[in-house]
């Protein structure tokens, strides 16, 4: 739980910034807009004594209303292990300001997040000063797999291999039991 | 084109070279043997496990995480299992038995790990020797998984509200003689490498983290007690049955790879003292949860979302689930130590030799089931 001195500390700091502060399941949430959030991290970082950074990651609401992904920032002090997750909703076209220049370890995190989401974080700058760049999938890949219009499955294309070349006796279709 | 352009070599490490531990690609520039800078690429093991977990309800993608870092699939599921069950609000409901057969596999497979990363890492620097002493004691413990859940290598054993089964009397007859040797074993493994001038030469000084380094770039595990900061989330921010557990936390100061390889060293030691102390105080009672309609039938958390996060052997493993209150999970991210470590490869070995990257990748423990997902 986190004591509510940070949560002051922000909103005297941002005030019209913070859009809403709510809690789940015992993990306290921030949510700010989009031009303010490089501020709000290094304000905690510097002067809050959140050194950690756990996680990025984002979220995608494909038929929200409004902007459709959501940034979420999982941080930690370590010296009082407060806990505090800053959110921050983008449009499909919007850029987010990068923080590798506060977190050395948001380099892996951002260049996931884009390869798997598309959100552009600007500003970054990788181990050899190298831009943003796809962390897991090939670089020449198309897509971006974990929005949720992406197919869990292929077409069926690769499938038919299978009827091809397969045995007599083992050829059937093949059942997907999970579908998307 | 100035004379220090002309020294510069690129190469290409992995993905198919045996110390990287699965499949990682790391582009190297050399200048003669000191290396200048080095571009991490993972993904070769990518198999969009996060993607997958939005597809299946809870308790089918408990068997998925044993395929995030096979070498320590029980603590998986044990971390898995704590942040369903923090979603679920139902952490205090856990029976206390299966509360201490969970502290019992986790410890037991954190030291199968420990052994596993000795023998590799050792295998790495060119000591082979301990690789045959170490893969002896962990046959150990994989035959007590064997008697308890009948599998290996991925057990799929701790579920959500509980553990799968009881554990059997053989089982404790097992751990008991394993705890009793465990020790003197230990102590052949020390005496191979822990005062060994080779082995000295090669891991200290090489690679020296520290403490603003380790915490900024997201270091964990044993890897951050390596560099002189008394952190496990075993003692700060107690989970199951830790806090009424005695062991204490190593950590060194020097923050390089001799430092590392002592804190898991040492650990070894730690989690045999936790599991002889859960062998004496091991309770009879249910392994499941009361209440077993809450986690048998398909599971429907409350609209939310959770972090929920374990001390696995290789750092800290968390789970984010994001719940809209259906039976499958709107979105779950995978806090893995891995792949962050796998990122703060460049800035350990920026400066060291060639040789000492191999020490590098080995005094993280990288495993690459976990950092592709």
């Amino acid at each position: 739980m986190l004591n509510s001195k940070v949560l002051d500390a922000l909103k005297s700091q941002f005030n019209d910034g913070i859009i809403e502060v709510s809690e789940s399941c015992g993990d306290q949430i921030v949510e700010v807009k989009n031009d303010i959030l490089h501020d709000v991290l290094k304000f905690l970082h510097d002067e809050q004594s959140f050194d950690y950074l756990l996680f990025i990651t984002a979220l995608d609401y494909p038929k929200r209303e409004g902007k459709r992904f959501d940034v979420v920032y999982q941080l930690r002090a370590t010296s009082t292990f407060d806990e505090i997750r800053v959110k921050v909703s983008v449009a499909e076209d919007e850029e987010v300001e990068s923080i590798t220049d506060i977190w050395v370890s948001a380099i892996g995190d951002e260049c996931e997040t884009y390869d798997m989401f598309g959100i552009w974080f600007k500003n970054h700058k990788g181990s050899g000063g190298e831009g943003l760049r796809r962390a897991l999938m090939p670089d020449d890949w198309v897509g971006h797999p974990f929005r949720k219009e992406y197919p869990l499955k292929g077409d069926g294309f690769s499938d038919r291999w299978a009827e091809k070349y397969l045995p007599k006796g083992q050829r059937h279709q093949i059942e997907h039991t999970r579908m998307p | 084109m100035s004379s220090s352009d002309i020294r510069t070599v690129e190469l290409n490490m992995g993905p198919q070279h045996p110390s990287t531990h699965g499949v990682l690609r790391l582009i190297l520039k050399l200048n003669g043997e000191k290396v200048e800078n080095v571009s991490p690429r993972v993904g070769y093991l990518h198999r969009g496990i996060e993607k997958l977990a939005e597809n299946m309800t809870y308790q089918q993608f408990t068997p998925i995480t044993d395929r995030l870092d096979y070498v320590y699939s029980m603590n998986n599921n044990f971390a898995y299992a704590s942040s369903v069950e923090k979603l679920l609000g139902v952490a205090d409901q856990i029976p206390e038995r299966a509360e201490y057969i969970r502290v019992i596999v986790a410890e037991l497979d954190r030291i199968a790990n420990h052994l596993v990363w000795l023998a590799t890492h050792a295998l790495d620097i060119g000591a082979m020797t301990p690789y045959f002493y170490c893969m002896r004691e962990r046959e150990m413990i994989l035959d007590m998984f064997e008697e308890i859940c009948g599998a290996r290598l991925l057990y799929n054993y701790v579920r959500i509200g509980g553990v799968a089964k009881d554990i059997t009397p053989r089982f404790m007859d097992m751990l008991k003689e394993f705890v009793k040797i465990f020790p003197e074993k230990w102590k052949e493994y020390d005496m191979l490498l822990t005062k060994n001038r080779i082995w000295l030469k090669r891991t200290k000084d090489v690679a020296v983290i520290s403490k603003e380094d380790a915490i900024n770039w997201g270091l964990s595990g044993p890897s951050l007690r390596g560099s002189n900061i008394e952190w496990d989330l075993r003692k700060k921010k107690p989970y199951s049955v830790y806090s009424e557990l005695d062991f204490d936390i190593p950590y060194y100061s020097e923050g390089d790879v001799y430092a590392r390889y002592l804190v898991r060293m040492n650990e070894m030691l730690q989690s045999n003292r936790i599991l002889e102390q859960c062998i004496a105080k091991i309770p009879d009672g249910p392994t499941m949860m009361d209440d077993f309609k809450k986690v048998s039938k398909p599971i429907k958390p409350p609209a939310g979302e959770a972090y929920g996060y374990n001390e696995v052997p290789g750092g800290e493993l968390g789970f984010y689930i994001v719940s809209e209150g259906k039976n499958k999970p709107y979105r779950m991210k995978i806090r893995s130590p891995s792949f962050i470590h796998a990122y703060a490869i460049p800035f350990a070995a920026k400066g060291y030799l060639i040789s000492d990257v191999v020490a590098v990748i080995g005094s993280f423990d990288v495993v690459f089931g976990e950092c592709d997902r």
